[in-house]
């Protein structure tokens, strides 16, 4: 590869950025490229990044899923009231993937049957599966103490932690899902111009559904590394967390618009925001400020793919 | 002059959108090897008949007969299937994707799911140097290339999925003289090879003398369907403005 195509692959500068800040850190902390904190900082990315993931693929069809912190938590309530009523624990975490990937179908339906627009359709699915997760539960959190999930959010595998794997495998799928297959031709597609992509025989309404389920199911996977950390399933968990998601994309450079980018560097987005909060915690600097800089980080993370693609 | 069985003949095709009736009674057929001019003020519903055809519209009444036969078009995969290809002027390609990706959207070559890129880029290569299209690089997004060599790609693509029914749609409306010349050309190539082809155009210069027919509507109605050189342009311009066909070539042709 030359050093022209080197520049403009967007992996590269997000890329450099995410080292940067880890060389700016461990000058900044001694403690911050030791062991223990590299595994925490793993731990602590692994939601976050599983639910990017998905993000990413809704995102460059040209959609938004606003519901994946609701149906991760609708999918642990599941985990957890199964493993309660002493199902198999198996048998729960795959209830569990069932449960997440059918809440997405739904979105997809919505959507596609319906016509309502992403947006609106998964806003109502943030307030459905919350709602249900409480519903089911009565708002209480059951604890999960089965051998499975503990191994899941505590073991460790050739060193390295259980959580790690599933971001890894995640996101190895999904690439070659997006890069390698016709589905996620289709995906780009459609988020490039949707109307094309229909008069040229793409069946539209059709990936679309499959596109929201994979990220529905993305959320139960973050909902089963979840449970496993947490040793319980409370259904106020993950509030909030698909903005995080949605800014790991965006800072990763993944094109609002739809149609453009690389589900991988919604990984080093979300490595990102997670080295900001990690390093601010290390250096003893107020949580206060971490929100403030992430919101600074998102608009400048845009802004500079702005001026990158003005001078295409 | 003894003339072939028509390759599409769309009978009594009506459209209305709620109120609005685009379209009504409206024939249309094409022949192979020839360019039927497909002419009408803003309005007439001449993009809406041709959507009928390439299945992106349905038709409310009518029916459409393809090498005589009555063919049920339901979406643009059935139209394909009849070797109906579409050239349509705004929506022909997604400007994020590369000249292979576009020309084979929506039938790409794979495996179990898994797209044959290299098998798409050759073929690609192979398909436009045929038509003598030269373009660059086959990985560069189409975005930015010129209108004429989309138009190009637009145009391979019917081509190298081996269309018998052409429908371009303001084809050069967007083009440059010498890009028109180059798409005009192309055209006159594949009614050589005995393609039958739409020409939606407003310039009646250039209708006048590349399509062989043409058929006039005016409000969603047929106003007169003829051989081009039946009338002058000036004729052919007053029938689009009023709608009502010239006394003197009727008069003629009987
Ligand atoms: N999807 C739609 N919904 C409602 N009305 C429509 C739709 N498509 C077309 N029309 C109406 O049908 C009529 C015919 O439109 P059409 O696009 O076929 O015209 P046209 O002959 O192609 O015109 P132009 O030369 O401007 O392209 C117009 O009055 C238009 O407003
Ligand atoms: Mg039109």
């Amino acid at each position: 590869m030359n050093l022209t195509k080197l520049k403009s692959n967007p992996i590269v500068w997000i890329l450099m950025v995410a080292v940067l800040m880890a060389v700016v850190l461990s000058f900044l902390s001694p403690f911050f490229m030791t062991v223990g904190n590299m595994t925490n900082l793993s731990k602590q990315v692994s939601i976050v990044a599983i639910l990017a993931a998905g993000q990413a693929v809704v995102i460059i069809s040209g959609g938004i899923d606003l519901s994946v912190g609701s149906v991760l938590a609708f999918s642990a309530v599941i985990i957890g009231t199964l493993i309660k009523m002493d199902v198999d624990p198996t048998l729960a975490l795959v209830a569990g993937l069932v449960a997440g990937t059918f809440a997405g179908w739904i979105n997809g339906m919505v959507i596609t049957r319906a016509k309502i627009p992403p947006f609106i359709a998964t806003l109502g699915m943030l307030g459905i599966a919350r709602g249900m997760a409480l519903v089911i539960t009565g708002g209480v959190s059951h604890p999960v103490l089965s051998p499975l999930f503990l191994f899941i959010g505590n073991s460790k595998f050739l060193g390295l932690p259980i959580p790690l794997y599933f971001v890894l495998v995640t996101f190895l799928v999904v690439g070659i899902m997006m890069h390698k297959t016709v589905f996620g031709r289709h995906v780009y597609a459609i988020g490039g111009n949707e109307r094309v992509a229909r008069l040229q025989g793409i069946p539209v309404d059709r990936q679309k559904v499959k596109i929201y389920a994979l990220s529905g199911f993305l959320a139960a996977v973050a909902a089963v590394v979840m449970t496993g950390r947490l040793a319980a399933t409370p259904p106020s968990v993950a509030q909030a967390i698909e903005l995080q998601a949605i800014a790991a994309v965006i800072i990763g450079g993944v094109s609002f618009v739809g149609g453009r980018g690389l589900v991988i560097t919604a990984l080093i987005g979300a490595l990102i925001m997670a080295m900001i909060t990690n390093g601010l915690n290390i250096l003893g600097i107020s949580s206060f400020y971490q929100q403030v800089l992430i919101g600074v980080v998102i608009i400048v993370a845009v802004w500079l793919d702005n001026l990158k693609s003005s001078n295409r | 002059m003894a003339k072939p069985d028509p390759l599409v003949e769309m009978r009594h095709i009506s459209r209305n959108f709620g109120g609005l009736q685009a379209l009504s009674n409206a024939n249309l057929e094409v022949y192979p090897g020839e360019v039927l001019g497909l002419l009408g003020h803003n309005g007439a519903g001449k993009s809406t008949l041709i959507k009928i055809l390439a299945g992106a519209e349905t038709a409310s009444e009518g029916a459409i007969f393809i090498n005589g036969h009555e063919a049920h078009i339901n979406g643009p995969n059935d139209a394909r299937a009849y070797g109906i290809e579409t050239i349509y002027q705004e929506l022909a390609l997604c400007g994020n994707l590369d000249a292979p990706a576009n020309l084979y959207m929506g039938r790409e070559i794979s495996n179990w799911g898994f797209l044959n890129k290299k098998a798409m880029k050759e073929e690609t290569a192979k398909a436009l140097s045929r038509l003598n299209i030269r373009i660059k690089s086959l990985d560069t997004e189409v975005e930015t290339m010129s209108g004429g060599q989309r138009q190009a790609i637009s145009i391979g693509r019917a081509v190298h999925f081996n269309a018998k029914i052409l429908i371009m749609d303001e084809p050069t409306a967007a083009l440059g003289m010498e890009e028109s010349k180059m798409v005009m050309d192309l055209t006159v190539e594949l009614k050589k090879q005995g393609i039958g082809i739409i020409w939606i155009s407003h310039d009646i210069h250039e209708v006048y003398n590349f399509t062989d027919r043409i058929t006039i509507l005016h409000g969603g109605e047929n106003v007169v369907t003829a051989p081009t050189k039946d009338f002058t342009e000036d004729e052919i311009v007053s029938m689009i403005i009023s709608g009502r066909p010239v006394e003197r070539a009727a008069n003629e042709e009987a």
